[in-house]
């Protein structure tokens, strides 16, 4: 990892985890994310909504590592952060994906599992010699993989290959993998789509709990309630741009998002459940 | 009557079998047919009877327990070419188009058995390698067939069919029950998901490599105590056979390359035995095993074991 460079004019104080300053994605001539800005602080929820095609799984991308970014900066804990997905998730950054990407033909466990790699240190020789730290790593690992499965209530579907779990179950799992790196910040693309409103209450209530345990949460989503319920802070992108950020009642309220969604958000507000 | 035949075919299917892991567990990561992995055979048995060479022939010491030294001399030089070999000729081809591998891989293969073709009787006290080498005949695993009663066992049979096992169960245990493992299984399933679960991807290929190179090369210490020499061209036909048996067994799967070798050694052994006459005989085995192969492409493509390979997220 680099060292501290404080170029951006911001300055960055021990409060902010995430600082990603005029971040561009090009495809050829497609600007599919135009100088976004994003500071995330430690223990706060940021929402990140925009209609589709907005560019915001491709920021995340972005930030994770996926994409190397046109132009812009991301830095993470004060560092910069290189766009290598696997330094990233070193680094304390995981994420979930909009498409479920569990491992299908692992149990749920062993997805949780997976996570854990680059928090363990034992290396070939260690595990083919077998000896007692080895051990000793894979036990906690195991452990630690079903204490996040309770956590995110899948506590009796250890042994479930991942793609026999319901719809929702696997949502939760691939959060529970995404904790299980140990990361400060978590991003969530699209955590409730496809849920029903039972779902997207309980997976509300375990973001809220995650948030609870001192991590920072990005979360992209369609479901306005979801977002506004939830979040601290809510950008939002139209055709890659920022359009507004602000608090949710300042978004929610600005007709710039009412007019950027197909049809009003004030039809999407049902009654607070 | 039946059973020397099965018997034999079960020997030369576990053969088969070790050599094909190797194809199978590379494919499963990097979607690579690494056609070169025959030559790992070669190299391995190479290896091995270098390592005797040095310690064993002076005294010509034939005893049981040069036979671990051997192996492990193989194995030794078998994974370090095949961790060289993806090193600097694959992984600068990661994202070329698919055929470029496959042409550097046969080219890694002419180069190999070239380069030990030529090479091998230059250091001093060796060999020359231009012709078939004589391997050490080791005590308890060569030697006069041993009658069980039911059947005549050849001695090398009882090593091969030992080691597939003992292999196979390492391996299920390394990827069922190990972290590097675990994380290969899910780099087989979804590379880019595992790099971004803090998978080091580029060392995953690695292992894959090594883990085939380590079986190759025990199958290429067991072809020498078979047929009693070995030569650098050992290698071509081989990993054909092995390349079918993951194959036939449904590539990506460990336990399909060890049934495709199984059932590969013995229909090439039946159908060799039982089928006489102008069409019978030894000169027909490889047209048996590469009917078979056509047979399993045909009604099965994905591979006696292959359902689980093809959900692939």
């Amino acid at each position: 990892m680099t060292a501290l460079a404080p170029q951006s004019t911001h300055h960055v104080s021990k409060e902010v985890i995430l600082q990603a300053s005029e971040v561009t994605m090009k495809f050829g001539g497609l600007v599919a994310v135009d100088g976004v800005n994003l500071t995330v602080h430690a223990g706060e929820i940021v929402g990140l909504i925009g209609p589709n095609g907005a560019g915001k799984t491709t920021f995340f991308n972005c930030l994770t590592g996926m994409y190397k970014p046109t132009t812009g900066r991301v830095e993470f804990n004060g560092a910069i952060l290189p766009p290598k997905p696997r330094e990233v998730v070193v680094a304390g950054m995981a994420r979930t994906f909009q498409n479920i990407r569990l491992f299908p033909n692992m149990t749920a466990l062993e997805n949780v599992m997976v996570g854990r790699y680059c928090r363990t240190t034992s290396g070939p020789v260690t595990s083919i010699v077998h000896g007692p730290k080895f051990r000793r790593e894979e036990q906690e690992t195991r452990a630690r993989a079903a204490e996040l499965l309770e956590y995110v209530g899948l506590g009796h579907q250890g042994a479930s290959l991942a793609r026999n779990l319901p719809y929702g179950d696997q949502r939760r799992l691939e959060i529970a993998r995404a904790l299980a790196t140990d990361p400060k910040l978590l991003l969530l693309d699209e955590p409730t789509a496809g849920m029903n409103p039972q779902e997207t209450r309980e997976a509300e209530e375990l973001v809220f709990r995650i948030r609870d345990s001192g991590l920072a949460i990005v979360v992209i989503e369609h479901d306005m309630k979801f977002i506004f319920n939830l979040c601290d802070r809510v950008l939002c992108l139209v055709r890659g741009k920022t359009l507004i950020e602000g608090t949710a009642t300042e978004v929610q309220s600005d007709p710039r998002v009412i007019e950027a969604y197909i049809g009003s958000p004030k039809t999407k507000e049902a009654p607070d459940a | 009557m039946i059973l020397d035949p099965l018997i034999n075919g079960l020997s030369l299917g576990a053969l088969y079998a070790l050599i094909a892991v190797g194809y199978t567990v590379v494919y499963g990561i990097v979607q690579l047919i690494n056609f070169a992995h025959g030559e790992i055979f070669m190299v391995g048995a190479f290896g091995a009877l270098s390592t005797w060479i040095v310690l064993g022939r002076a005294t010509n010491n034939l005893s049981w327990w040069m036979l671990p030294l051997m192996i492990l001399g193989g194995m030794i030089v078998g994974i370090a070419v095949a961790v060289l070999m993806e090193r600097f000729a694959y992984r600068p081809l990661r994202h070329a188009p698919r055929l470029a591998p496959l042409i550097t891989a046969i080219g890694i293969s002419v180069f190999l058995q070239e380069f030990v073709r030529l090479f091998f009787g230059m250091i001093p006290g060796f060999p020359d390698a231009k012709a078939a080498v004589p391997f050490p005949q080791i005590e308890f695993f060569t030697g006069p067939a041993v009658n069980l009663g039911f059947a005549v066992v050849q001695r090398a049979t009882f090593f091969t069919l030992a080691a597939l096992i003992i292999c196979w169960g390492f391996l299920w245990w390394f990827v069922n029950r190990t972290k590097l493992g675990r994380a290969m299984l899910a780099t087989s399933q979804d590379a880019d998901t595992a790099r971004l679960m803090g998978i080091d991807v580029d060392k995953i290929i690695t292992v894959a490599f090594a883990v085939g190179a380590g079986l190759a090369a025990i199958a290429g210490v067991a072809h020498g105590l078979r047929y009693g020499n070995i030569d650098f061209k050992m290698g071509f036909l081989a990993g054909l056979k092995a390349f079918t048996a993951a194959v036939l067994g449904g590539i990506g799967n460990i336990n399909g390359a060890v049934v495709g070798g199984l059932v590969l050694g013995v229909v090439e052994s039946l159908a060799t035995s039982l089928v006489t006459g102008q069409f019978g005989g030894a000169a027909w085995k490889d047209v048996w095993a590469f009917v078979l192969l056509i047979i399993v492409l045909v009604f099965r493509p994905q591979g006696i074991m292959g359902a689980k390979v093809v959900d692939r997220a």
